[in-house]
Formats: C-alpha cells, structure tokens, sequence
C-alpha cells in the first residue's frame, strides 16, 4: 500500500512537470535569499572583524611616550602591578630584501582582545608562534620575508598586508631595540581600583581612541542594516515556501480524496505526503544554498570593498561557505516547509471524502478564517502600536518590527478583497463585473505570493528610506563635524603654544579643541571648549536651538549638548547644566550627534580655560585654502610627523564611499527580493492556471476570445501587485520609522531624522510592476495558445 | 437555412497518428427546427456540436451560420458568433463559480450587447429560480444549475441553441422537468435547437432526428 500510494503521490509531479519545477524553484529560491543574505552578512561581519582588528590600536585607548618615540620596558610592569591591563608593543620599519614593511611586536599573552594581532593568534598555535623566531603575516607578505629573512614564517590572510606580527622579544631584536617599547594598548575593559597614571608612569600619556569611532559607528549601522535585511528576508522566504508548499497540497486535494476514498487510512496518507516533503525540501534547500552563494560571491566584493574603503586595510573578498549559513539554509527549507505544510496537512485531514475540489468552495472555505485572520492582524498591528508607545529597549524594537510585519501581511488579503468588493460594485459593464468577482475568487490563491511581495517592497521601502536617511544625515553631520580642511594631532608636541603661533600665520581660522571628560548630569561625558568663528556659525545645525545660539555660547551665557546627553539626562532646551564646578548655565542648542556614544556639552573657549586651565587643545581644526601647502608646511618647517596631520576630506570620502558600497548591496538585494517575489507571484499562477480552467471555460464558450481573457489575466495580477504595492508603502514607511526612531535610539543613543524619497518609491512601484507583468505573462502566454480541446474537457470530465 | 453543415471532417491526434472521429457530416438545420442528435458514446457528437459552435476547428468541410462560413473565421469571429447567435448548454459546469445566480444568468445577453431585463426575469420566473438569485452555483443542486443555464442561454436570444445532454446528469423525473421547460422556452423563441442526447425518450420530444455513427449521419 505504501509503495502504491507514493507512486500515486510521485505520478502527480510526473504528469505535472510545471507545478513539480515550481515547488523546487520557489522552495530553493527562499533559501538561495534567506542564504545568500546570510552569506553577505556572515561574511561582512568575519572581514569587519578582521580589518577592525588590523586597526587594531587605532580602536582602543593607548599609553605613549610623552616625549621621543620609545620608552624603556619597565613602564609595562610598573603599571601592571599598579593594576593597569595594558599590553606592550614595538613597532617599527623593517628592511626584508628591497621592501620595507611594518613590523609590530606584541606580547601574546597580555594583548586585548581586538588589537591588531589577536584575530591572527586566535587562529595559530601559541606556542609554535612563542618557540622559535616565528614571523606572521599575509599571504605577499610571507612570500618577501621568506627570501628575505631566516626566520620561519606563518601565512594568516586576516593580517593587513604589508603588516608583520612577531612576539616583543624577536621584533625588539629585529628592530634593535632591546628593552624598548614604542606604545601600551590599554585593554578595554580595566579593574575598578588602579592607581592613577601620574602616579606610576609621569612620562606616558593616554591617548584616546577617536576619530575612529566616526567610521565605527558607521560601520555598526551597516551591521544592523544587513542584519534587518537578514531578518526581513528571513520573512519574505518564509511566506514563499508557505505559498508553494499550499498550493502544491492545494492541487492535490482531488488525489487525496479518491486515495481516501480508495481506503488509504489518513494518518499514513500524511506521513507519507510529510516524507515527501522533508526529500523535496532537502533537494530544493540544496539547489538554493548553492544559488545563495552564487549571490553572495557575485555582491560580495562590494561588501569587500566597503571595507577596504572603509580602514583602508586589505581584506580578502573570497567567499567561504560556512556552517552556519548551510545548515541555517537547510533548516529554513526544512522547517519551513514543514511549517507550511502543518496548516496544509490540518486542512486535508478536516476535509470531508467527498468534499468538492471547487474553487468557489475554497473561497468560501478560507472565508470563515477571514475573521481569525482580520481579528490577528487587529491584535498584532495594535500591539505594534501600544509597544511603540510604552515599550522600551531593543527586543521592543523588533517586537515591534515583528508585530508590524507580520500583521500587515495578514491584513493584507483582507485590505484587497475590500478593494475588489468596491470595484464590483460600483463596475456596471458585464466583463469588468466578472473581472472583479473573479479577482476576488482568485485572491485566496494568490494571496500568499501577494504577501510575500508586500514584505519583500515594504522591506525594500524601509531599509532604502533608512540607508538614504542615514546618508543624508551623515552627510550633513561630516560637513559639520569636519568642516576643517586639516586637523593637527599635537599629543606628542612640547611647546602647544608655539605651535598655535605658527598657525596662527598660515591658517585662515584655528581651531583649538579642547575637552576633558568630566560627569555631566550624573553621567560620563565630554566638556569640549570650542573657539566660536564663521566655521561654527555657517555650518553648525541643530535639532532645536534658540534664535542666537551661537551669541550667547561665545560671550559664556549658554551651553550647547549633544543629542545622546539630552535623551539621557532628560534635559531639554532652557535647562540648566552644571557644566564644571561652579559653572552652571542654560540650554541654547541641542546638536545631533552621530558619531559618539556618549554625552556632550560645549562651551566657549574662555569659559573651558577657565574651568580647566591645566588642560591645552590636544587637537586643532585648522581652515586654509590650500591645505597640502599648510601640511607640507607643518612637516618641514615646523617639524611636527606627518602621521600627526589628518587629512579630513579623506575621511569624508571613505566615509561617503562606505555608503556608495552599502547602497549598491542594499539595492541588489532589493532587486533580488523583488525577483523572488514575482516568482513567488509566477508560481502560484501556474499553479493555479489548471484551476482556473473550469472558470474561464465558461466565459469563452460564451464568446470571449483567448487572447481576451489572457489579457484580462495579466492585467489583474498587474492590478493586484499594483494595490500590493501601493499598501506597502505605508507599511514600508513605518517599518523605516521603527528603525530609525526606536532601534536606532536603543542601539546608539540617537534618532536619525527620517527623510522620504517619493522618487525611489515610485521606481520600486514601476519595478514591482515590470516584475508581476513578467510573471503574469507567460501563464498568459499559455493561456492564450491552449488548444481549444483544453477547454472543452472542462465540460467533459467529472472534476 | 440557417445552419448548413458540409462534407465535415474531424481527427483527432492518437498515438498512432490521426484517428479520424468525423467522416465527412452534412446536415442542414432551419429556424424553429428542432433536432435530436443520437449516437454510441464516443462516436463523436460532442465533436460536431463544438465544431458549429466554433469552439474547435474542422479539419475540412463547411459550416454555414446564417450564411456565414465558421470554419474560415478567425478566433474572434468565432467569439462573435459564439456572443451573438449561438447558445450552448453543456451537461455540466456551465456557470461560473464565482458570480451569484442573477449575474449568471443574465451574463450572456450583457456579453453580447443585448440585455433584456424583462425577458430575463420572465426566464427566471418560468424556471423556478426567483429564490435564488443571490446563491452561488455551488449552492445549486444539478438541476438547478442547469435551469440557470438553460435561462441564461435563452437571455441572450440566440438564434441557434446548441444543448450537449443538457439533462445528462439529472434524474429521470427532473430531466423530463427541465427538458420540458427547456423545448417549451425554445418554442417561444422560434430558435433552431440541435440537442445530443443518449435518450431515445427525449428524442422523441424533438422534431427531427438523427444518428451519428462510424463518423457519418445515418
Ligand atoms: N481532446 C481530444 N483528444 C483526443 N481525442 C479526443 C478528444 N476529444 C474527443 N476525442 C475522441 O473523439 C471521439 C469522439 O468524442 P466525443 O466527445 O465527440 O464523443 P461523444 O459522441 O460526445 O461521446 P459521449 O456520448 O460519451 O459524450 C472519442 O473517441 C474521443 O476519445
Ligand atoms: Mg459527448
């Protein structure tokens, strides 16, 4: 019985090949998404981490020699035992053949996570690295030491190229610089009680990570964009193998029944279908894994790109097929399938023998789970809302992302029926009528492609709204933040003063930044004093501001803070804030502030000396028209090294060329969402297509040509996508609204401003057009060339 | 005449090539005539109906519809003739599923540009189908779906009514019923009716007769 019954079951996919092609097709394009968007992240995340170590030092605080550029080892185990988790390093040029490269000696036992060399240890055998005088580095690198020096060398492809990493003892000894250290990195994460650096070490200053964490953060939004791509495509996936797995129980709910009525019992009759499935699933989830990575390794030097772009360190753009996004693949395909087909399943076993295969039966069947279905898309749709309203921290923020999704979706077939039901009514003409009434009986069939379209454009509307938002803002905050043509790092110069003397000449404007970190309001912040010239006046926007802000900040009567310290400390424009001991003054400005994690308050330059006279500006913004002119100055005449001269724009350019990069993935994957989706489309009209027959037949008995009704076919899938569509928007608006306005406060601390963009929304409307034409036509196609006989066995054969 | 069938031929394609069903069928039918096509199961019947009806093509010979030739029209004339001139009614599955009983019925006059809203509930007052207008075709039983398409077949003013065992599926009682308000209905018209039926009874209730067999009338 067992073999007959999966014959019969297996004869269904043989006699229809189309249907058996869709299935796989649909089923392994969900997981190629789900698991090419996995791959991309997956990937960025592993290069993120790797060229993020590579800049390692630059990430995390340091300990540098206040004058000279070495210092004698003993500084290391002073501070040690004074409870400073600090680690040493030496770096230095090192001659191997003709090149010159960068070696960097560390201490592997104490080196803090994230340092430059502590992606690669976590990959070598420790001790083999500490035996000999074992050398590391990149794959060309290796290759110019191995001709070059004795020493054994170990290739690792996650270490800047050009970079070589040694232990302390053999870069000291290579470098001639016995007992000599260049810099401490300062491990992130310290004890509580340690003694003050003045006390142990006076000859060593703290240097601050900064500068860097402008890209940090821009990185971090990247992250969190790819990883809610990961999640809605996640969705989107999931809604199409549930549409493909219904509709291909959907059509054999004739063979399920002359089965029963045959005397197959039902249980075995389901765990055979569910056999089937986890085979097919298995097969489809395969084809798609290999297809997602096919995507992937096509987006990915992109994704490479960003980064090298990004730290300007070198990342290897292959793609590695990891675990975790096969088997997450697999078990999407898997577990989804089966999901699908559990409500699928519960409906054939509650479907009496003898039940009609009908299509009007089926119409009405899924309209008594109308009201389950309005009355879950109420329930989760308010409870975005009152999560919106009350809710708090990141899970409420993708709760509520989760609610919104969901519940839309499930709105949506009922938003459409209404939509139809008016469009009979208020139709007179015979075809339209029947246009509309058909339409209607249609759409429990199509609605769960409809579905998954909806998500996957309203996906597209809100990350797009977001990445543009992000850009706009950012762009808008590096103009403000880094108006200056050049900065001037003056932590390793002696005489500050003279230094403002010589640029006091050859600037058109200095500005000295001068801050401290301090508590504001009971939280850990940063007190800047700011030099108010045209700079601050002309480029400076706030959140809100009162009229003469920039007036009342340079003659001491008012202080400006930063976004994230007025959230945090609840202090609104007005308020007063102690600024420093005996110094409290009004609120007049409040500036958005997106490279920072923590509170900010500016005064005027008097204001801070005054309050902190023992503390001179570590940096300077310096305007100039011509600032190679100022940095060559800066280097030959006054002496300073060139690595202490920050060229601004270019970071500016790095930073706006991350973007570039994260907008072309964005928009392939926008594109590929969107394809999957009309397939997803293209699918269940081929499978309906055999169903429809007994419809259609009828009509063009009564004299309505083929090609009509193909057409009339076309244009309502294009009229369905085209309400989807339009109903996504909003949807998509929102969504967008939730991550910029709640997960992105949760995440860092500030709300983006959210900007539309009507243009790329009416591109992504005219592109979900084009995609349901392309779906619709070739069922049309079908339809329109079938052999009249076709037809005619509508009214022949018992159905 | 008002219908004329010439020297038809029809194959259909076997495994072992054509396999011919009609052999050459001529037949001519006036208006206010009505005939009763018999024959063996599978002796090609329904085949000559969906020929005149322009719902299939021949392979040779002439049909000819108030003088027109629907062997040599295109797929939109056929659809024409099919709005205007001709009425089919199946043995089954001739309404569509998804508009009410009202919209059924009257859909074929609205398709053909001639609905007569009086015309039309006298139909359906003759038929017995007043209560259920607002119903879908699901909701019938057999009978009553073939009353809802026997009325709207008559709506639409045909001039020719094709009916292929339109009572095939009914049992004796209601067939003879509905057969009898369908000949009746048909009369009124002045139409030309050609019906397929097994039943010698039903025949008889018809004008003329005539057999099909070995793909040649008899
Ligand atoms: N689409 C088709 N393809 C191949 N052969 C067909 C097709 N339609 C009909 N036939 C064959 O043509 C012959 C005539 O069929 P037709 O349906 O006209 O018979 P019929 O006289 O109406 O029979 P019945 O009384 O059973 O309805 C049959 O042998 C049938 O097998
Ligand atoms: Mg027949």
């Amino acid at each position: 019985m067992t073999a007959a019954t999966l014959g019969a079951l297996a004869s269904h996919w043989m006699r229809n090949r189309v249907q058996f092609l869709t299935l796989v097709v649909g089923l392994a394009l969900a997981t190629a998404l789900w698991s090419g968007v996995q791959a991309i992240n997956a990937e960025a995340r592993a290069s993120y981490d790797a060229a993020a170590a590579a800049l390692g030092e630059g990430r995390l605080d340091q300990l540098v020699p206040a004058n000279g550029e070495t210092m004698p080892q003993e500084r290391f185990i002073a501070l040690r035992r004074a409870g400073w988790l600090v680690s040493p390093v030496v770096e230095g040029r090192l001659r191997a053949g003709t090149s010159t490269l960068r070696l960097v000696g560390i201490e592997p036992l104490t080196v803090p996570v994230g340092a430059a060399a502590s992606a690669a240890l976590a990959n070598t055998d420790l001790a083999g690295f500490l035996e000999a005088d074992t050398l590391m580095a990149g794959p060309e690198a290796a290759d110019v030491l191995r001709g070059a020096l004795p020493n054994p060398v170990i290739v690792d492809a996650s270490i800047a190229s050009g970079t070589v990493i040694a232990d302390i003892g053999v870069a000291q000894e290579l470098l001639d610089r016995g007992g000599r250290i260049s810099r401490l990195v300062v491990s992130p994460v310290q004890p509580l009680r340690q003694r003050p650096l003045a006390e142990v070490a006076p000859d060593v200053v703290l240097q601050r990570a900064d500068g860097a964490s402008d890209v940090g953060r821009l990185t971090d939004s990247f992250h969190l964009n790819l990883t809610a791509f990961g999640f809605l495509s996640f969705a989107v996936g999931i809604f199409i193998v549930h549409g493909a797995i219904g509709l291909a129980f959907e059509q054999r709910r004739g063979m399920v029944r002359t089965l029963r009525a045959l005397g197959i019992p039902l249980d075995r009759l389901i765990v055979l279908m569910i056999l089937e499935l986890v085979v097919l699933a298995l097969l489809a989830g395969g084809i798609g894994i290999l297809l997602g990575y096919l995507v992937a390794a096509v987006l990915l030097p992109d994704v490479a790109a960003t980064i090298r772009g990004l730290y300007g360190a070198d990342v290897a753009g292959t793609l590695q097929i990891r675990p975790v996004w096969w088997l997450s693949g697999l078990a999407m395909a898997v577990g989804g399938a089966l999901v699908a087909a559990a409500s699928a399943l519960w409906r054939l076993s509650r479907m009496p023998i003898l039940a009609s295969a009908g299509g009007r039966a089926w119409a009405v069947a899924s309209g008594r789970g109308r009201s389950i279905q309005a009355a879950a898309a109420l329930f989760l749709l308010a409870a975005a809302g009152g999560l919106a309203v009350m809710g708090a921290g990141l899970v409420a923020g993708f709760a509520i992302l989760a609610c919104l999704f969901l519940g839309g979706a499930l709105a949506l077939p009922l938003c459409l029926a209404v939509i139809l039901k008016t469009g009979q009514d208020r139709s007179s003409g015979v075809l339209p009528q029947w246009f509309w009434a058909d339409s209607r009986q249609q759409l429990p069939g199509l609605s769960l492609a409809l579905m998954a379209l909806l998500l996957a454009m309203a996906a597209n509307v809100g990350v797009s709204t977001m990445v543009s938002s992000f850009r706009l803002t950012f762009t808008g905050f590096l103009d403000q933040r880094l108006s200056a043509e050049l900065y001037v790092d003056a932590a390793g110069v002696d005489d500050r003063a003279a230094l403002e003397r010589f640029l006091d000449t050859r600037a058109d404007e200095i500005q000295p930044i001068l801050s401290v970190e301090t508590e504001l309001a009971g939280l850990p912040a940063e007190l800047y004093g700011a030099r108010i010239g045209r700079t601050y006046r002309e480029n400076w926007r706030f959140l809100a501001a009162e009229a003469d802000v920039w007036d009342r900040v340079a003659d001491g009567e008012a202080v400006i803070v930063n976004e994230q310290l007025s959230r945090r400390a609840g202090l609104g424009l007005g308020d007063r804030l102690a600024a420093a001991p005996g110094l409290a003054l009004p609120i007049a400005g409040i500036v958005g502030d997106y490279g920072n994690p923590i509170g900010q308050a500016i005064v005027s330059e008097t204001l801070f000396r005054q309050a902190y006279p023992a503390v001179s500006a570590a940096r300077f913004g310096l305007r100039t028209d011509n600032p190679e002119a100022l940095r060559r100055a800066l280097v030959d005449e006054f002496g300073l090294p060139s690595s202490s001269i920050i060229d601004q724009a270019a970071i500016k350019r790095f930073s706006l060329s991350v973007f570039e990069r994260t907008f072309s993935v964005t928009e392939a994957l926008n594109v590929l969402t969107l394809a999957v989706a009309a397939f997803s489309i293209l699918m269940s009209l081929l499978t309906l297509a055999a169903m429809r027959l007994p419809q259609l037949a009828p009509v063009w008995a009564m004299g309505v040509t083929q090609r009509r009704l193909a057409g009339l076919e076309v244009l309502r899938t294009v009229l369905l996508a085209l309400l989807t569509a339009v109903l996504a928007i909003p949807l998509g608006l929102l969504l967008a609204w939730v991550l910029l306005a709640v997960v992105n406060v949760e995440a860092f601390g500030w709300r983006l401003p959210m900007f539309l963009f009507p243009l790329e929304y009416g591109r992504l409307i005219l592109l979900t057009l084009a995609a349901a034409l392309l779906a619709a036509s070739w069922p049309a196609w079908r339809l329109s060339r079938m052999a009249p006989a076709s037809l005619l066995k509508v009214f022949a054969h018992e159905r | 005449m008002l219908l004329e069938i010439d020297d038809i031929t029809k194959s259909y394609p076997g495994p072992d090539g054509p396999v011919p069903v009609l052999r050459g069928v001529t037949l001519a039918l006036g208006l206010g005539e009505s005939l009763a096509l018999t024959g063996e199961s599978g002796s090609g019947k329904s085949t000559l109906l969906h020929l005149v009806a322009g719902l299939d093509g021949a392979d040779s010979g002439r049909i000819l519809l108030d003088g027109a030739d629907v062997t040599a029209l295109d797929d939109r004339g056929r659809a024409a003739l099919r709005r205007t001139k001709v009425g089919i009614v199946f043995q089954q599955f001739n309404l569509i599923p998804s508009l009410d009983i009202a919209a059924n019925i009257a859909f074929q006059a609205r398709l053909g540009g001639a609905p007569d809203a009086e015309r039309t509930a006298g139909l359906t007052k003759a038929l017995g189908l007043e209560p259920h207008l607002r119903k879908y075709p699901e909701q019938l039983s057999g009978g009553q779906q073939q009353r809802v398409a026997i009325a709207r077949t008559l709506a639409a003013s045909p001039r020719l009514i094709l009916a292929d065992e339109p009572t095939g599926n009914l049992d004796e009682k209601t067939s003879d019923e509905v057969m009898d308000q369908f000949l009746a209905l048909v009369a009124e018209t002045g139409a030309a009716l050609l019906m397929v039926t097994h039943s010698p009874r039903l025949a008889a209730k018809l004008g003329r007769h005539a057999h099909l067999s070995q793909g040649r009338l008899a």
